[in-house]
């Protein structure tokens, strides 16, 4: 099959710091792949070089055979690329309905000069795009807080939004910056089976980024193991359970040997 | 509900609202005008002048709303503008009220429409080179030129038969339509100046953006303090004097509620939530899909627009300019109004413009003979003691009324069955 997004060579510095060095993967069309490794790694940073947020200091990124490095990061947004942040950056003081209609955004198709004189264009796109708002909470269980703030909303509730809302700017690939972050046990196997379903259901290419080792084991079809910015393992997550310097990034050598 | 009202996203009962509003006012003017007992006595011309100039005041600061409190971008140039549009409005009018000369009308109309022009036509055709930020900045800058050269080309080819043909109006019907006009030149040439001065600073975030606009009202000031070098009818420092006396209460009030139902209108739309996106969280919102450089410009340059149409007025309303007026320290009124009235909110804003004249002005005519420079201390203990039992201004984001948004999408079904609701409840207690 051919990749959906393929890395070559990926390097940054930020001054004379090596956050991420000589990256590559290959990501094929309806794959769910992981990207693991201890804090500080620059798993994060490679998704803000994906994204546009960084300029990559070297390296390409092809998505769909075009290469992003260079794009805005709304360009990139515009050719299929939706992501979630590690720490939520909801639109805090905006209700829940219109988190989810800003990134109707770019297919909103009606101008300023319809919005301020409010002509019939203006209330049949908003109606179109008001109710696949609507119906793309109602997949995430949120239709009845759609009149709240975002910032009123538990934890896990605030994490589903902003994956509704990534969604919703119909992205042919999501990436997904550690979602079960701080989610007990339940809210886990919960998103487990979501990340599964919205795959499913919307044909998507997924590369999520996580700490817990069950997610990633429990989801993902390959996986790559990063570490001081460098990849040290990828492969299936039996292999990866198994790799000696998977272990020692996690772990340490000596905890290992004394194991033995 | 199927949709809002029928004109302009507002229903027949909120223009009849609207008008009994204005003839209201009008009627107790015209009273006050007439020295009716009691009423005479309450709407003296000093009263009618701060309620026009509250009308004004409130134009200025739902701009400045709109660019620091519904987008994020901290500005202290907001009075620059309103200079701009005031000069440029009164430069037209003077010309024609003095001398019957329309060139100042032709030179604006002209340049400002081929500007504008070309301002929408060339980037779609530069838009695929990705120029250099300097190179963009240039080729607007040139644009801008060109379309200053073809009005000032139309305007001397044109003031003879236009000047001719005007004199054969009415003569008040023509002061009135070239008053209207330099009242949008203004706000006009206000929004132009912002498009350009934004494009290079517009990119500096928070505190920075907000020096470089002080900087930009600083400017201005010194600009007008020695307009007359090229404009001799401004007078520099001196004060510009001889300007008709055009603004009244009609023309504030239509502009203030026009300006008000297009903010409205534009806020509870796609472009407007992209605007208040940026201000809740820019990198979110770039991952959305949403430009946020177009949209930083967007709101700077609309509330330069709404400054600009409000100098106009102001020039009008007073018959005299002064650089002093604008200096930069009374920028901070409208700061002070709207973090007051409340940041992302119109009607605070309104209760902010409000409570600004009630206490400043008011305060003068109710305050014993004598004591009426208390009011400067009564103010600011005010203005402490508002902010520290409402941190987030008097309305917070909130809004009333017309300015509300009305969630007309909303399905039927849900709307009657929160009205089930609502009546269950209501029978349960």
């Amino acid at each position: 099959m051919k990749p959906i997004l393929e890395i070559r060579g990926l390097t940054k510095y930020f001054g004379g710091l090596r956050a991420v060095y000589n990256f590559d993967i290959e990501i094929p069309e309806g794959a769910l792949v992981g990207l693991i490794g201890p804090n500080g790694a620059g798993k994060t940073t490679i998704f803000n070089m994906i994204t546009g947020i960084y300029p990559p200091t070297e390296g390409e990124i092809l998505f769909q055979g075009e290469n992003l490095v260079g794009l805005e990061p709304h360009e990139i947004t515009q050719r299929g690329i939706g992501r979630t942040f590690q720490n939520i950056r909801l639109f805090p003081n905006l209700t829940v309905l219109d988190n989810v209609r800003i990134a109707y955004h770019q297919h909103a198709g009606y101008t300023l000069m319809d919005a301020v004189l409010r002509t019939p264009h203006y209330y049949r796109r908003e109606r179109e795009l008001t109710e696949l708002a609507q119906s793309f909470l109602e997949v995430f269980n949120l239709q009845d807080r759609q009149n709240e703030l975002a910032s009123s909303l538990p934890y896990g509730e605030q994490r589903r939004l902003e994956i509704a809302r990534a969604l919703a700017v119909e992205p042919k690939l999501l990436l997904l910056d550690e979602p079960a972050a701080g989610m007990n046990p339940a809210e886990v196997a919960n998103l487990m089976e979501l990340i599964h379903f919205i795959r499913d259901r919307f044909k998507l290419t997924i590369f999520l980024i996580e700490h817990q080792m069950r997610v990633v084991m429990g989801i993902c079809e390959t996986i790559t193991v990063m570490d001081f910015g460098e990849v040290i393992a990828r492969g299936t997550p039996e292999e990866i359970r198994n790799d000696p310097r998977v272990i020692e990034a996690y772990l340490g050598r000596g905890v290992v040997l004394e194991a033995r | 509900m199927v949709r809002e009202g029928r004109f302009l996203g507002q229903s027949w009962r909120f223009w009849v609202g609207a008008f009994l509003v204005y003839l209201v006012f009008q009627v107790l003017f015209w009273l006050g005008d007439a020295e009716v007992p009691v009423i005479g006595a309450i709407f003296t011309t000093y009263i009618q002048d701060v309620i026009k100039y509250v009308c004004i005041l409130a134009m200025v600061a739902l701009g400045l709303n709109l660019i620091y409190g519904f987008n994020g971008q901290f500005s202290l140039g907001q009075w620059g503008f309103y200079a701009i549009g005031a000069y440029a409005s009164a430069d037209v009018t003077y010309r024609w009220y003095q001398n019957s000369d329309p060139s100042a009308l032709i030179v604006l109309l002209v340049g400002e429409a081929v500007a504008l022009g070309l301002f929408l036509l060339v980037p779609r055709w530069t838009r695929g080179l990705r120029l250099p930020e300097w190179q963009v900045l240039s080729l607007y800058l040139v644009m801008l030129v060109a379309g200053a050269a073809v009005g000032i080309g139309a305007s001397t080819a044109l003031s003879g038969p236009i000047g001719a043909f005007l004199r054969l109006w009415p003569e008040g019907l023509a002061m009135q339509v070239i008053f209207f006009l330099s009242v949008l030149e203004g706000g006009v040439l206000a929004a132009i100046i912002s498009f350009l001065f934004g494009l290079p600073v517009l990119k500096l975030g928070g505190d920075y953006f907000g020096i470089a606009t002080l900087g930009f009202g600083m400017i201005v000031k010194v600009l007008f303090d020695n307009a007359d070098a090229i404009f001799p009818e401004m007078k520099g420092a001196r004060g510009m004097v001889g300007i008709p006396r055009l603004t009244t209460w009609p023309w504030v009030y239509a502009f203030l509620v026009l300006t008000l139902v297009a903010m409205r209108n534009l806020i509870y739309s796609s472009e407007g939530r992209a605007i208040l996106s940026v201000r809740e969280s820019e990198i979110a919102a770039k991952v959305m899909g949403i430009d946020t450089t177009r949209y930083k410009t967007l709101s700077f340059v609309l509330g330069s627009l709404f400054a600009g149409l409000a100098g106009g007025l102001l020039a009008h309303y007073q018959a005299f300019l002064a650089p002093n007026m604008f200096h930069f320290i009374k920028s901070f009124d409208p700061l002070i109004i709207i973090v007051f009235g409340g940041l992302g909110s119109m009607t605070g804003t309104l209760a902010g413009t409000i409570f600004w004249a009630a206490t400043l002005e008011g305060l003068r005519v109710l305050l014993p003979t004598g004591t009426e420079a208390w009011r400067l201390v009564i103010y600011p203990v005010a203005l402490l003691v508002i902010m520290l039992l409402r941190p987030d201004g008097l309305l917070g984001k909130r809004e009333w009324g017309f300015l509300r948004e009305r969630k007309w999408w909303l399905k039927p079904e849900v709307v009657e069955e929160k009205a089930k609701a609502q009546v269950q409840e209501a029978r349960g207690s």
